[in-house]
């Protein structure tokens, strides 16, 4: 865990979790979501949280902003600091304030973050009122080149449009557009290009980039897609069941995998474009029931090197030596098997 | 037999009456698939891929055209041999947990199509049951229980195996993966594969993920707002696509490994696709297409041969050339 504070580019971080552990409890089952998640991101810097439904990325990502699933019971525990404060310990008036202002949050749905009774623009010109402090006349003005700078047509009539009239991909770059109208320091984009059509999705990607280039902020991709975050990200970490797998520069962790997990998962990408087509490989099997774990790692149904001691023994996070950059990995039977050093 | 396509299918028409106006969902769509071919329908919402597929065996009433199913016409064989037509010819929905019932557990949903067609008694029920798990990788425990408690991959596994139950020769898949997780897709794309193999299917499938359309299918039709934009042989028509829409299609979907992506020449169309509901003259792409010139506006492509064997619907698209709106 050494060194997890700092970047490579050695900005400070400025949302950083550490030793993170969530707890869901519905009246039936509880369910340990968060297994010691450690992250964070500088300015600048896009990391991309990757796992299947049920990973935990969501809840990991957005749950220390106080963002979490309704109807559930949550035990928080671990550190979450941003904008020098912590956000564990934050009131909860407080930790609503950071997240309009310094957190802006895109989701897969646009349809729900937009509020369908009020026309586009008045919905970002106020958003830009509150936390940039403009004028009425100044927030209309930031309005429309939100708008513009999101990649939307003819932006003083989409101003005064309503959410419905939007096509999809048009919604999408509203939505955008309003999280970014309080100038977040940190982008959080939850599956943000899952429910467009392929075209659109490279729009989309295309846009988050841009405005990350321009604006300098920090971008954390939450997604299934590795093509996302082959397009996105700096950094990339790997979560299965609640458990970090792996965490890396993304082009070392995409293309030279550790964890079995991490193997597996792109294995069962295909690529189109590589002329060695082996065939889909699929992982067996599938994700355990959270509700019924044990100490162990929790791929060891699924993995092809699993070990007797897999089942009990907790996978810590370790720091190895492998590629340019730093990289952890939580198997010790693969560092051990391929006498990979650690770090 | 193998001379006889699964589906020759010509002038498909699905409109649908709205308040707004016509939708022309699907306008005039002509498809053949070869007995045994494993192929694959890809195209944007709103294309009509799925209309299409649900029109190919009679789910949704066409507004004109012809389908015939292994030689014979479909909507005749449907009128009058109802259950002959649902032995031959299966569909695959999307969405697994909407297609069955909830009450029901996996061994009374897989049971039912053998019920109602009279096939055996109940020992010989029992083993095709068995039977059916095994082709779909399913445990025997999974026969008492409810779809609700099953995960998505599982829940699919069902649908493909109460599909199979009667033995069809065509199976029709709506998008059965987009609702899969990553590791689980995969297991369902080579189950597919598998099956085509096994059992000499013919098999159609909607998708939108062309990467897994490109690794398990043999044939493909690309659809651009209710058209048949291009169709060929998979590999020589994802390695040169010859219409301007494919090779945007293709160029859209990143790759997997960011050093490839790094240097990877990218084409943004401008916008979204048209309404389906008032589609543009000429070619239906031409509002979108880069290369598109004066006469794309005002003449409308018909489907011709193309350098990778297949046909493209472009005018700029014939035999020897085609117009490329990205370096390969």
């Amino acid at each position: 865990m050494s060194g997890s504070t700092s970047t490579p580019a050695g900005a400070p971080p400025v949302y950083a979790v550490e030793s993170l552990v969530i707890d869901l409890y519905t009246p039936t089952l509880s369910v340990r979501a968060v297994d010691g998640a450690s992250f964070h991101v500088a300015p600048g810097e896009t990391l991309a949280v990757v796992g299947e439904s049920g990973s935990g990325k969501t809840v990991m990502t957005l749950g220390p902003l106080g963002l979490l699933p309704e109807g559930v019971a949550v035990d928080l525990r671990g550190a979450a600091r941003a904008d020098g404060r912590d956000l564990l310990t934050m009131s909860a008036k407080d930790l609503s304030a950071l997240r309009g202002g310094y957190f802006g949050v895109i989701f897969q749905d646009p349809i729900s973050a937009l509020n369908p009774m009020l026309k586009i623009g008045p919905q970002l010109a106020r958003q830009a009122e509150l936390y940039q402090g403009l004028s009425p006349e100044a927030a209309r003005k930031e309005a429309v080149s939100l708008l513009a700078r999101s990649g939307i047509p003819d932006p003083e009539d989409r101003f005064n449009r309503y959410p419905h009239e939007l096509s999809g991909g048009m919604l999408q770059r509203a939505m955008i557009a309003l999280a970014l109208a309080a100038r977040p320091r940190v982008l959080i984009a939850d599956e943000p290009t899952t429910a467009l059509d392929a075209t659109v999705q490279a729009q989309i990607l295309s846009l988050i980039r841009q405005i990350q280039k321009e604006d300098g902020i920090a971008v954390i991709l939450i997604t299934h897609d590795i093509g996302a975050v082959s397009v996105l990200a700096d950094r990339v970490m790997v979560l299965y069941a609640g458990q970090v797998a792996e965490e890396g520069v993304a082009v070392d962790v995409l293309t030279d995998p550790i964890h079995p997990y991490t193997r597996g998962l792109l294995a069962s990408v295909p690529d189109f474009r590589s002329e060695t087509a082996v065939g889909t490989r699929e992982i067996p099997g599938l994700p355990p029931n959270q509700a019924s774990l044990e100490a162990g790692c929790r791929f060891v149904d699924r993995c092809d090197r699993a070990r007797p001691g897999c089942r009990t023994r907790r996978p810590e996070l370790t720091a190895v030596r492998r590629g340019a950059a730093a990289r952890r990995v939580a198997c010790p039977v693969v560092l051990e098997e391929e006498g990979i050093a650690h770090g | 037999m193998a001379d006889t396509p699964a589906i020759a299918a010509s002038g498909v028409k699905v409109h649908f009456r709205t308040a707004a106006g016509l939708v022309r969902a699907v306008d005039g769509v002509d498809l053949t698939v070869p007995a045994g071919a494993f192929h694959g329908i890809v195209g944007e919402s709103g294309c009509g891929k799925t209309t299409l597929a649900r029109a190919l065996i009679g789910l949704q009433p066409a507004t004109s055209g012809d389908v015939r199913i292994a030689g014979r016409d479909r909507a005749e064989w449907q009128r009058t041999d109802r259950l002959g037509f649902a032995r031959a010819v299966q569909f695959v929905f999307q969405d697994p947990l909407g297609s069955m019932s909830r009450r029901q557990t996996v061994g009374q949903t897989l049971e039912e199509p053998l019920l109602i067609h009279g096939t055996g008694g109940a020992a010989q029920r029992r083993a095709r049951i068995a039977e059916l798990l095994d082709l779909v990788a399913l445990p025997a425990s999974v026969l008492d229980r409810l779809p609700r408690s099953l995960s998505g991959g599982q829940r699919q596994r069902v649908a493909i195996a109460r599909a199979l139950a009667l033995g069809p020769q065509l199976l029709i898949a709506d998008e059965p993966l987009s609702a899969l997780d990553v590791s689980v897709r995969a297991q369902i794309v080579n189950l597919f594969a598998r099956l085509r193999d096994q059992l000499g299917l013919t098999i159609v499938i909607v998708a939108h993920d062309l990467a897994i359309v490109r690794e398990v299918c043999s044939d493909v039709t690309v659809m651009y707002l209710g058209r048949v934009a291009e169709e060929g042989a998979t590999k020589p028509l994802f390695a040169d696509p010859a219409h301007p829409y494919s090779q945007a299609l293709l160029s859209a979907v990143p790759s997997p490994d960011p050093r490839i992506e790094a240097v990877r020449p990218r084409v943004l169309l401008a916008g979204d696709p048209p309404s389906p509901r008032n589609p543009p003259p000429g070619c239906r792409f031409s509002t979108r297409c880069p290369v598109a010139e004066p006469a794309c506006r005002t003449e409308e492509p018909a489907l011709r041969a193309v350098t990778h064997g297949g046909r493209a619907a472009c005018l700029l698209a014939d035999a020897a050339r085609h117009a490329r709106i990205a370096h390969a």
